[in-house]
């Protein structure tokens, strides 16, 4: 009974300290982002100067736009490109099979130090070069997998003779894939788009190797900018972008019912 | 609506033939179960007719036209799957809607064949629904709603009601027998159920190990089974062995068995005679000899099982066990341990090539 009530309290301790090791700097970071002092002085003076002066600071919206852009179409292209390929290892089978699906998983275990330094010889190698459109190339490269593992892993829960049932029906391949096999995936979908979105916004290895001084991402410009000499501008677009990706993610957990979906 | 013809199809897979030979022709209206013990090939001719899997060599045909190289979006056939294969992410209406939409009908004929279609298996105020919210019995009537609503030329249905507990089993038994009456669909449905082989079916193909067995109505194949697996699967026989006498055979003992006419084997090659449990009659004595039932076998009562409406005799025999059923009147009474009198006609016996 004692020990019970102790335990409990410990869990409570436990949890407690999960989340203030977790959440604080984060909390800590954006009210500094509206306090005057940049030198984290207290007492705490609201301003909203900081926002106002990243608005003035171009290269850093410049590396945010780019940022943007780069996840957006990276999301796009793997999620097509990852679906497609989880189909294709769904429903054929062909030689090699296993030791393509077996392929996928070392770019998710191989550091991104290393995956980053390969890139950057082998694209001078072949002159791809530098700039955001090798930024882009690596970065599909690097997401395209986890589409491929999520989805896959959402169609081993679908039945096969849905698509047989359709078939039967007098659906041709394309309205079979898309009435039947992609209404069901779809929650794997958008996971994948979203893991595909988080890899490429939150690249900094692989974008810092092969971005050139003048065209960056953000992570990189705020690398950049930290070492120049901190800001609490950074503060300030590091609050925004939480503030965003927080809201994507409870719109899609939302929608899509991740977890309790029948 | 129209016939299939199966002619001398096989399909091997790997080392295993899955189908060897096989030819079947389904009449025009008809409702055939295609029965056989799981592996004997009877699905994998389903798939055959249904066009998910091709022949290695023989013919198909749906109404005439060959078929063995259409693929199945394109043969027009309407398919029941054995867990109903409902779409989940579309109500009951979308379901059974599907085939007409994916062919570009208009919606208002799609709307009021659809309620037709739900109308018939009754599941009319249902449409709403979601295939989850459902019960067995009711998924099962969406599935061939669904099946039946494009017009196929063929219904296929595979253990459709395997699923289903026994007292649904019966009545989805009676309503599909009744749907497919009311639209006169050719229908063509696999099971391992002989029960329901029986009590559904106009005609019976028996399958083992990728070859048709033996072919016909029900009646027929029960009354006159052409070898012993086709009497020991289609209902319960007892099996004597020994050699051919013509229109009978003698037993190792010396006892002549008589079998009907009809069958003859030359004498003394290796042949069997399969009597039905239900057929025999069993006394404590021999009582008049009558010509009815010509055959006699004495025996010792191994054991009785009492089911209600009738009581299974096992009796010891030479070696052999005999199964009798006897409908109980309450007025014969037949102890473990008694000798007993066993007798049935020649007319309920067959003669099988056993060589």
């Amino acid at each position: 009974m004692a020990t019970t009530r102790i335990l409990e309290w410990l869990g409570r301790v436990y949890i407690l300290m999960l989340l203030a090791f977790l959440y604080l700097p984060i909390i800590i970071m954006a009210l500094m982002s509206f306090n005057v002092s940049p030198f984290y002085q207290l007492p705490f003076e609201w301003t909203t100067e900081w926002y106002a002066s990243l608005w003035q600071n171009n290269q850093l919206i410049a590396a945010t736009r780019n940022s943007v852009e780069i996840a957006v179409i990276t999301t796009i292209i793997c999620t097509a490109l990852g679906t497609a390929a989880s189909l294709g290892l769904y429903r054929y089978d062909f030689r090699g099979k296993k030791f393509l699906q077996a392929l996928l998983f070392p770019p998710i275990a191989i550091p991104w130090l290393i995956t980053g330094t390969a890139m950057l010889i082998f694209f001078f190698g072949v002159g791809i070069g530098r700039g955001l459109h090798a930024i882009l190339l690596g970065h599909v490269a690097l997401a395209l997998p986890y589409v491929i593992v999520v989805v896959s892993a959402r169609l081993q829960t679908f039945a096969p003779e849905l698509e047989e049932a359709a078939r039967s029906l007098g659906a041709n391949q394309w309205q079979v894939t898309n009435r039947v096999t992609l209404p069901w995936i779809m929650p794997g979908v958008i996971a994948g788009g979203l893991f595909a979105f988080a890899v490429s916004f939150d690249q900094f290895v692989v974008s810092y190797f092969l971005s050139t001084p003048g065209q960056t991402t953000l992570p990189v410009e705020i690398y950049a900018a930290i070492r120049k000499g901190f800001t609490p501008e950074i503060n300030a677009v590091s609050t925004i972008i939480i503030v965003v990706s927080m809201a994507l993610m409870l719109l899609t957990a939302r929608f899509f019912k991740f977890g309790g979906e029948k | 609506m129209a016939g299939v013809q199966v002619s001398n199809v096989s399909r091997s897979f790997g080392a295993h033939k899955a189908l060897d030979d096989v030819s079947i022709d389904f009449a025009d209206g008809g409702f055939y179960a295609l029965l056989g013990p799981s592996g004997s090939g009877k699905t994998t001719l389903l798939r055959q007719i249904a066009g998910f899997d091709f022949p290695d060599s023989g013919r198909i045909s749906i109404g005439g036209e060959s078929v063995e190289r259409v693929p199945v979006e394109k043969r027009r056939i309407g398919m029941v799957f054995q867990n109903y294969a409902l779409f989940p992410n579309m109500s009951v209406s979308d379901n059974v809607a599907f085939g007409l939409s994916v062919r570009g009908e208009p919606k208002a004929v799609i709307a009021s064949e659809v309620q037709r279609a739900l109308d018939l298996v009754q599941l009319g105020t249902l449409g709403g629904r979601r295939p989850h919210q459902l019960s067995g019995g009711q998924r099962q009537r969406v599935a061939l709603a669904r099946a039946i609503v494009t017009t196929p030329r063929v219904l296929l249905l595979d253990e459709p009601l395997g699923a289903l507990d026994k007292a649904l089993r019966v009545d989805m038994q009676i309503e599909l027998k009744r749907i497919q009456r009311e639209i006169g669909i050719t229908t063509i449905f696999v099971t391992h159920d002989q029960e329901e082989a029986l009590t559904m079916s106009d005609r019976i193909g028996i399958l083992r190990d990728g070859k048709l067995v033996q072919e016909g109505p029900p009646e027929e194949i029960y009354d006159r089974p052409k070898s012993e697996f086709a009497a020991t699967f289609l209902g319960d026989a007892n099996i004597l062995r020994g050699n051919a006498t013509g229109t009978g055979i003698r037993l190792p003992d010396g006892t002549g068995i008589a079998a009907s006419a009809g069958v003859t084997l030359v004498a003394g090659m290796k042949a069997s005679c399969a009597v039905r449990p239900e057929r025999i009659r069993i006394a404590t004595n021999a009582g008049v000899p009558d010509r009815a039932h010509a055959n006699i076998l004495t025996g010792r009562v191994s054991k009785r099982i009492f089911a209600g409406n009738n009581s299974t005799y096992f009796v010891d025999r030479d070696g052999q066990t005999i199964k009798v059923i006897v409908q109980n009147t309450g007025i014969e009474k037949l102890a473990e341990g008694q000798q007993v009198v066993l007798r049935w006609s020649s007319e309920s016996t067959v003669l099988i090539d056993a060589s």
